[in-house]
């Protein structure tokens, strides 16, 4: 009789060791989706930063270039390439830090290539129009892999915040991850005073 | 419970209402699979869509590198960049493991608007074809064609600066590996069979007294399940990606990362 009730017992503890395993390497997997696709999306913001440096020499062989568009760019890159964050701390803060920095660039940048449009000969430069080519194609693949990092995300914490896994997620270290924003007026043209 | 069935009710008409509308503005993948998706109906003629069409058929069996082509009506109010890309992905317009998929997208002109074209690259023919020549190509071989209402003449300069662009770059290893693995096979099979031959042959002399059908049984089940086995794998073969015996056999799960470049006329 004694027996039989240490046997059940064991076998409520089993099956629940292996309910639990088979969270954890939910959770273990779905973890290393995130980061996967975190890193692609500082490769892409470091494609982007790479390809700042020749914009920027391209541009200021125009002597009549306004200096403060182009010095704002090159300080909001700097600002941008100094905030960087581990792929282990991928909070809602870290992150709204991280969008901050390159949103700034995003709009020095846009705003630098509205001012462009006043110089005829920059845009009939071959080299400033490749440069342009690969800055659109740049921005594009950001939207791409910020899109995929959220939907990536959002699996994760949709399925951390359910139950059960919510009762143990936090006591293996599983905690919610950060979303990247939509930039507000993002799509409206940005405004440039001359 | 009436509240609850009517929210139940409201919910499932929400659902019923708002997933037609997400997938309508893309187009399924095409069935039967086709390079060439003119979902215009007129913009280029059956003639000149079939020859694209075997073009490309061709390409992809050869490289597995699959270039496809749509022309849609609509964009649904997105960018042509992002309508391209969210297409592609979702065709799977290349193979899974090289990402080597390229997407020609097509919005004609009409009265209310400019006509739109965009060269997405997938992930694994970024590197062929960068955004920069991908603009080119846009810009010196599609748009004046366009300009002039040659589409065809347009596409197929683009198709074929593209071609050359990633040719190189993908060879069709995929599919000799697939042909010598299927000889290795049947190689392996032959050996196999003499070896069981050679077994019964001579282990059947030795052992004539002994053999009893409870011993013949597991060399049977072996030799079906080995042939079993690799039926199989042979029909798996079929159906994946390029390489089948005619015909297009399917886009192959290619993704894409936003790259690529575009204009309009």
């Amino acid at each position: 009789m004694k027996n039989k009730s240490l046997w059940i017992w064991i076998g409520i503890i089993a099956v629940l060791v292996l309910f639990l395993a088979s969270g954890y390497n939910k959770m273990v997997k779905m973890d290393e989706a995130v980061k996967s696709q975190w890193a692609q999306v500082e490769n892409v913001y470091q494609r982007r930063a790479d390809l700042i440096p020749n914009l920027v020499n391209t541009v200021k062989g125009y002597a009549d270039f306004e200096k403060s568009t182009l010095t704002q760019v090159i300080e909001a890159r700097a600002k941008a390439t100094s905030v960087q964050i581990n792929a282990n701390q991928l909070d809602p803060q870290s992150l709204q830090k991280f969008q901050a920095a390159q949103d700034q660039l995003s709009s020095a940048l846009s705003r630098l290539m509205v001012v462009v449009e006043r110089y005829p000969e920059l845009k009939a430069n071959q080299n400033f129009l490749e440069l342009q080519a690969q800055l659109e194609g740049t921005e594009n693949r950001i939207a791409v892999e910020r899109r995929k990092f959220n939907e990536e995300t959002r699996k994760y914490n949709t399925y951390i915040k359910r139950f059960p896994q919510v009762l143990y997620a936090r006591i293996f270290g599983f905690g919610e991850k950060g979303y990247f924003k939509a930039t507000e007026g993002a799509e409206k043209a940005p405004e440039v005073k001359f | 419970m009436n509240r609850k069935t009517k929210t139940l009710v409201l919910l499932l008409g929400v659902l019923l209402l708002a997933s037609p509308l997400f997938a309508g503005d893309f187009p399924p993948r095409p069935k039967p699979p086709r390079l060439v998706n003119d979902l215009t109906g007129n913009f280029l003629s059956p003639q000149e869509r079939n020859q694209l069409e075997s073009t490309l058929e061709q390409f992809a069996r050869e490289t597995s590198t699959q270039i496809a082509i749509a022309i849609v009506p609509d964009l649904h109010g997105y960018d042509p960049s992002d309508y391209a890309q969210r297409l592609a992905e979702q065709w799977g317009i290349g193979q899974k493991d090289k990402n080597n998929g390229m997407l020609i997208l097509v919005k004609p002109k009409t009265a209310a608007g400019k006509g739109k074209v965009f060269i997405a690259t997938g992930y694994g023919v970024e590197g062929a074809v960068p955004d920069a020549i991908a603009k080119r190509i846009v810009e010196a071989e599609i748009i004046p064609e366009f300009k002039k209402g040659n589409y065809y003449a347009g596409l197929n300069k683009a198709v074929t600066r593209l071609m050359e662009l990633t040719r190189g770059e993908y060879t069709a290893e995929e599919y000799a590996r697939r042909i010598s693995k299927k000889e290795n096979d049947d190689i392996l099979a032959f050996f196999v069979s003499l070896l069981f031959l050679f077994f019964i042959f001579f282990g059947g002399h030795r052992r004539r007294r002994h053999a009893t059908m409870g011993r013949n049984v597991p060399f049977w089940t072996l030799f079906f399940l080995g042939g079993a086995g690799r039926s199989g794998g042979s029909f798996s073969d079929f159906s994946s990606g390029s390489g089948g015996f005619g015909g297009f056999g399917g886009f192959g799960g290619g993704s894409f990362g936003g790259g690529g470049a575009g204009g309009s006329w």
